[in-house]
């Protein structure tokens, strides 16, 4: 019988020369990513350890990004642990420079490598081809003494993408799309896989978006073929792919959806969940008190571009905040240098350094009790941004932008 | 027996645990607050040998393992549930909380009921009704046993 992508990615790191959805593997990582959200826990448990040891320590990267710059004394307290940790371990640390995800696939996943993210939004990493998978910081400290983990081998849903999104529709109109369509946990256990022709026209920044937020679907992991515009990213990056897999004609599926792009319309999930999906016009109207567009999902230079073309020229509605975060430190650089920085700053945005920002509600432009959010972020979870009495709808650049200026959420 | 704490469907780690929280040094700093946006008395009426029952798919979103942590910190038995998230359900068994799915259990119990769980039975008891549970996979069963994923590193 024939493997799936996620099977042979499994099958490889176990050592096996095949395995199947439902089985037990022994695997062992490529890479294992932790970020200021848990890690302070991890080295808590790992100095509790009899035998404290670190299997390969070149496999690890850590990341402060969700409190940068840190909060409160108790945040910088978690911070300091985790730097002097990673220093003294040699442990590859970056501190202020973009949300985890971004710089992982900027500067570490490599096609075919099965790796560990102490982040539910490891996931996007399939937009590589790599098989990533969040994990909380039990399963990451065992991983990180053995250099091993046990995976239950998950069954995939396939998407074959047709065709091309319209002008103005979005990566992030079609994911969100797909999770209203198979619902919250319609992926729970399972790998999402994206194949066919609809794959070319999609960006790199686009794929990132798609398979980032998979998990909101509860799905394990998310997967694309490798084709020439990931190989061509990697190249430009001075990355090599480990393995280029794909899923074998006669692969079980344990579903298959086929799906037009140019059938897909500008969406928005409204409060308290993911998958609660309606078309923006239905939305039209509802009154906000900020806007953020940024986050692993939607802060790259692609997502900036579309805001700053909106908002040039014009001025955020009065009473609205509306907050850029720019995902990493490269992506900030290219928008200084293409002037879009200025654009957002003329027309009354606040421009941050790349960090997590509101889409974790923790840290930075946190919304009180009552308010609205418009979001390019990954969740719209009650109390997610902020005030557990507060609301968040999720939807594209473009219908974050265009409604930061109206005041009110609108289409593009 | 223990008291039964009952919530919804798609209850996610939000909910159990804010993001503003998790970066206190401590489990036990957090767990007073956990819940707090679904039941703000949750933390302290819980008592050791309690059990958290809901619906489908709970403990959705992220992969903060200090959601279980701080159920298991203020002494929750056991998480009954239609279906979890398996990366909560993942974290739960590998910090040694048991998360047990039963399909009945939720439409049968209120909020304030008394039950009991005979995990090895796969059996839950509560106002003289059985209900059945699914018994844990072998592996999971065996991590449960040693105590949590950890204990099995401090054999190595």
């Amino acid at each position: 019988m024939g493997m799936t992508m996620a099977e042979k990615i499994i099958a490889a790191a176990a050592g096996v020369a095949e395995t199947k959805a439902g089985d037990i593997e022994t695997v062992t990582l490529d890479r294992l990513m932790s970020n200021d959200g848990t890690t302070h826990l991890t080295i808590d448990m790992y100095n509790n350890l009899k035998n404290p040891h670190i299997a390969q320590v070149d496999k690890l990267v850590w990341i402060i990004d969700h409190n940068i710059p840190a909060d409160s004394p108790k945040t910088a307290a978690s911070h300091k642990k985790m730097r002097d940790f990673a220093k003294a371990h040699g442990i590859r640390f970056y501190e202020g420079e973009g949300v985890c995800h971004q710089i992982m696939v900027e500067n570490h996943v490599r096609p075919g490598e099965l790796i560990f993210g102490a982040d539910s939004h490891t996931c996007a990493y399939g937009a590589l081809g790599a098989f990533g998978t969040g994990v909380g910081c039990t399963d990451y400290l065992y991983a990180m003494v053995t250099g091993t983990s046990w995976l239950l081998v998950p069954e995939t849903i396939r998407f074959n993408l047709h065709g091309k999104l319209n002008k103005g529709v979005y990566a992030r109109d079609l994911i969100l799309t797909i999770i209203g369509r198979i619902s919250a946990n319609g992926a729970n256990y399972k790998a999402m896989e994206f194949v066919g022709d609809g794959l070319k026209a999609l960006s790199i920044a686009d794929r990132i978006a798609i398979c980032n937020l998979c998990v909101e679907a509860g799905a394990k992991t998310a997967l694309m073929e490798v084709d020439d515009v990931a190989l061509d990213y990697l190249k430009e990056h001075g990355r090599q792919p480990k393995a280029i897999y794909k899923s074998d004609e006669d692969a079980v599926f344990a579903e298959e959806y086929d799906i037009d792009l140019s059938e897909i319309q500008p969406i928005v999930a409204k409060p308290h969940f993911v998958d609660n999906v309606v078309p923006v016009k239905e939305c039209k109207g509802v009154k906000i008190d900020e806007a953020f567009l940024g986050s692993c999902n939607n802060g790259r230079i692609e997502d900036l571009r579309v805001g700053a073309e909106i908002i040039k020229g014009k001025h955020v509605a009065e009473g609205v905040r509306f907050l850029v975060v720019p995902a990493s430190r490269a992506v900030y650089n290219q928008a200084l240098k293409e002037g879009l920085l200025d654009i957002f700053m003329e027309a009354g945005a606040m421009v941050m350094n790349p960090n997590c920002s509101v889409c974790w509600g923790a840290c930075q432009g946190v919304i009180g009790e009552g308010e609205t959010l418009i979001s390019t972020g990954t969740r719209n979870f009650k109390g997610r941004a902020g005030h557990k009495d507060s609301f968040v709808y999720l939807a594209s650049a473009a219908t974050v932008t265009v409604s930061a200026v109206a005041g009110y959420i609108t289409e593009a | 027996m223990g008291k039964v704490f009952k919530f919804n469907k798609d209850v996610d780690t939000d909910q159990i645990i804010a993001s503003q929280y998790l970066l206190f040094p401590t489990i036990d700093e957090m767990k007073v607050h956990t819940f707090e946006s679904l039941n703000s008395d949750f933390a302290s009426q819980v008592k050791p040998g309690d059990f958290v029952v809901a619906d489908e798919n709970f403990g959705c979103g992220s992969s903060r393992e200090q959601a279980p942590s701080v159920l298991k910190a203020l002494g929750v038995k056991a998480v009954v549930a239609k279906s979890f998230a398996r990366i909560f359900y993942r974290n739960s068994i590998n910090i040694g909380m048991p998360v047990i799915v039963s399909k009945e259990l939720y439409e049968g119990v209120q909020d304030g009921d008394e039950m009991e769980l005979n995990l090895e039975k796969g059996v839950i008891t509560s106002g003289g009704k059985e209900y059945s549970c699914t018994k844990l996979p072998q592996k999971m069963q065996e991590i449960l046993d040693q105590g949590g994923l950890i204990a099995s590193l401090d054999r190595v």
